[in-house]
């Protein structure tokens, strides 16, 4: 899939320069400057993520996620995942093995959902670019939102 | 030079601080330290590969798109259409959620309806469209299914909720305020 998106960009980039080369200099700028920008918060972010995982052990997260541990299970698993901010693709291999390791569907689904819902970790740089209220504001009723989902999975599957 | 080392230092101090804790661990606890900078170098490498075409394409839509296009595709007045060009774009995307803030950026400052953005937030972070088919063979068509048609209320739930629950002074506030940043 990442290659689809590099030879989309590429295609892109090539379309453009063949209009205007200034214009291109101007759009791969801004490109570096907008990723820049958000660099030392990114790197903070990665840090943390690996420390968090490498005193974690997965054995450890199991046995709080199981499926008798209930609502305050389920709460748990949010609190987590809304702390944590892996990618999807290292989520849900994650996900998989918990739920194979005794998780229960409610909990691993809240786990899921405010992993990529809700970031706690990201709220300072959120705030940059949404003020306080409108963020907080969306990552609480996203919080709010992945309990709903979690309890209508739990009851259907 | 100084004072370029300087602004360095001041904007990367959270990240050096971590750093040299992480450092102090890798020297008491080798193997728990070994462990975090592994997963640290391994989440670097796969966000490094995903993020530059995402950049590349922002930086070539910020040039090339003009405000009034966005705001007559995304704006106050486009409806339905400006809703599903949210969808869409949030879906095709690749990368975890705070890539999708700088998009958001150049969505707000090109006139975008507040909720629209919201929504691309949304879709960006949980529908998709490459995530979805690894996380059917990781949890099951039924999870995903179930979980993906669940999703698209809710996002636009949120979004109408949010742009509600905010007074007309505060989202102007934050349009201003991406006026501002780059």
């Amino acid at each position: 899939m990442t290659i689809i998106f590099y030879v989309f960009a590429f295609s892109a980039l090539m379309i453009s320069f063949a209009k205007s080369k200034e214009k291109t200099k101007t759009a791969l700028k801004k490109a570096w400057k907008s990723f820049e920008n958000i660099l030392p918060q990114l790197l903070l972010i990665l840090l943390i993520i690996g420390m968090l995982l490498a005193v974690l052990t997965a054995e450890q997260i199991s046995s709080f996620l199981g499926a008798r541990s209930g609502f305050v299970g389920v709460l748990l698993a949010s609190l987590l995942g809304s702390v944590t901010l892996i990618p999807g693709f290292v989520a849900f291999p994650l996900a998989s093995a918990l739920l194979h390791s005794g998780g229960g569907i409610m909990q691993i689904t809240a786990f899921v959902s405010t992993l990529m819902m809700v970031g706690i970790v990201t709220l300072p740089l959120e705030f940059k670019y949404f003020g306080k209220k409108a963020t907080i504001l969306r990552n609480s009723l996203a919080l709010g939102f992945s309990l709903m989902v979690a309890v209508i999975m739990g009851a259907i599957l | 030079m100084k004072e370029k080392l300087f602004r360095f230092i001041k904007r990367y101090r959270l990240f050096l601080i971590l750093l040299v804790i992480n450092l102090i661990v890798l020297l008491a606890f080798p193997k728990t330290g070994n462990r975090s900078f592994q997963l640290t170098y391994q989440n670097l490498l796969d966000m490094l590969s995903v993020m530059p075409p995402i950049f590349i394409l922002l930086g070539l839509l910020d040039v090339w798109v003009k405000r009034e296009t966005m705001i007559k595709y995304m704006g106050e007045h486009s409806g339905i259409l400006g809703v599903l060009l949210a969808f869409f774009l949030g879906s095709a995307a690749a990368g975890p959620l705070y890539a999708a803030f700088p998009v958001a950026l150049v969505l707000l400052k090109k006139g975008s309806k507040f909720s629209n953005v919201i929504i691309m937030m949304g879709a960006w972070s949980t529908t998709k469209l490459p995530l979805l088919l690894f996380e059917a063979s990781a949890m099951g068509y039924r999870f995903m299914l179930l979980r993906f048609v669940l999703d698209i209320f809710g996002i636009a739930a949120i979004a109408f909720a949010t742009e509600k629950l905010l007074s007309k002074k505060e989202k102007e506030e934050i349009f201003k305020n991406a006026a501002t940043l780059d």
